[in-house]
């Protein structure tokens, strides 16, 4: 054995390392040539496909998760500006009708006053009125009382009209004079 | 291996300290396989570990990324997440950044398959049962580094014409006055005749060394096991781990370092000339 291993060496001496057998080119080649074929034809093409599809994928996820935010942003202006003018109108809406208040309560209270005011006066006239036909039927009254009286008293009727009416004219005036001298 | 078909591992096993044999130290037999089928030594076909492993390499590749990519879902599972941090590694960490995006898009597959079948070549070097790195034969980084040469040189005349060629291999500029001529000579030779050597001799010599490490290691753990050389065995053993993992790293940064200098070399191509 030992013989053996002496003659190898002996053999390998003589062989260049950085000769290469033909055999062992050959099949470096074929060995790297499989290698190749396979990765460049079949399996990089592949895997390419996927990783610019994912890529792409990951890109569209990203384009569409800014447009979303775009859209919630709008939406958000939107709503906020919808928001402040709801407030707006609201406040106007108050103010209109405060104010609509305000004038219906000086209406109200005009009206009220005008009212008050009328029937005071139809109050007034009424009072006029009834003093006055108190007064015409008073006159009546005591002029018939002090006729009646008068003609028990001098036994005279003075039923007759033309003198009656003379008389109870006659004596009221004395009576109204009577009343302004006493005043 | 061994001359010895029977043996199938990369040392004589039955060989300690004291016994009265040396020690078995790796060295270019390590990386001499004998053929599984064939004969090595007339100029017919055969294969071997490595070509197995080679080709066991661009399966798990493909296997993996097929597992990962060909029903790929929008929304990933976790294999197809691991893929794809590695796709996108090379895609935008190295092509992207050497090439631009535009122009690199076309060399992404290149970039990608290099970096991945490298690296899985050269993670056979700590995988259990398969224990070597298949980039550390010159014949597989040779091919590659051959793929990327021919790329990178048939882009150059593509883009530029013939005399935009010469001129961009020479590094061609009006301005070093006296000195272009020999400017011109080295940037000729280094470019054109030295760089797909170190291209490929980087990676080769890397794996090559950091397998030779692993080896004199484990060999060595084993080797003292007797005797006193026990507490020696140790402490190589300890060494062996910490190689492992140095290896680990290695192995990715030389994959790395390969389809770097590929992007360079294509970036290199298509840049204008001054």
């Amino acid at each position: 054995m030992n013989h053996a291993l002496v003659q190898l060496a002996a053999e390998a001496e003589k062989e260049n390392p950085l000769i290469p057998p033909w055999p062992e080119l050959v099949i470096g080649l074929i060995a790297f040539v499989i290698v190749f074929g396979f990765l460049a034809k079949k399996l990089l093409p592949t895997i390419n496909k996927v990783l610019e599809e994912r890529r792409e994928a990951i890109e569209g996820g990203i384009e569409k998760a800014e447009a979303a935010q775009t859209e919630a942003q709008s939406v958000l202006e939107q709503y906020k500006a919808q928001l402040a003018e709801a407030r707006h109108e609201a406040a106007r809406l108050r103010q209109e009708a405060q104010e609509q208040g305000a004038t219906l309560i000086a209406e109200m209270r005009a009206e009220g006053q005008r009212q008050r005011e009328e029937i005071v006066a139809a109050g007034h006239a009424q009072i006029e009125a009834d003093r006055k036909a108190a007064s015409s039927a008073l006159r009546q009254d005591v002029g018939k009382l002090a006729t009646d009286l008068a003609g028990k008293l001098v036994g005279e009727s003075l039923e007759d009209h033309a003198r009656q009416s003379r008389v109870i004219d006659r004596f009221l005036e004395d009576l109204e004079e009577k009343a302004e001298a006493a005043r | 291996m061994s001359a010895d078909p029977t043996q199938t591992l990369a040392f004589d096993t039955s060989c300690h300290l004291f016994d009265g044999c040396g020690f078995p130290a790796p060295g270019l037999h390590s990386f001499m396989f004998e053929p599984l089928w064939g004969d090595a030594d007339g100029n017919g076909f055969y294969f071997n570990k490595p070509m197995l492993l080679a080709l066991l390499g661009s399966v798990i590749v493909v296997g993996f990324f097929w597992a990962a990519f060909a029903r790929p879902k929008m929304v990933p599972g976790k294999l197809q997440m691991i893929a794809e941090a590695g796709y996108d590694f090379v895609r935008r960490g190295v092509v992207y950044e050497t090439i631009g995006k535009k122009e690199g898009e076309k060399y992404v597959p290149l970039a990608v398959s290099l970096f991945f079948f490298i690296w899985m070549l050269n993670l056979w070097s700590i995988i259990p049962v398969a224990s070597f790195p298949v980039t550390s034969i010159i014949a597989y980084p040779a091919v590659l580094a051959a793929i990327v040469y021919i790329t990178w040189v048939s882009l150059t005349f593509k883009r530029h014409g013939f005399v935009g060629f010469f001129k961009n291999v020479t590094g061609y500029d009006k301005s070093l006055g006296a000195v272009l001529p020999l400017a011109m000579v080295i940037e000729f030779f280094s470019n054109l005749l030295v760089r797909p050597f170190t291209h490929a001799v980087r990676l080769f010599a890397n794996m090559f060394a950091g397998h030779t490490l692993l080896l004199l290691f484990t060999i060595a753990s084993w080797y003292m096991l007797n005797g006193i050389g026990i507490a020696y065995s140790g402490v190589s053993f300890v060494m062996v781990i910490v190689m492992t993992a140095f290896e680990l790293f290695i192995q990715a940064v030389q994959a790395y370092v390969f389809v770097l200098l590929t992007c360079t070399y294509i970036q290199g191509a298509l840049a204008e000339h001054h």
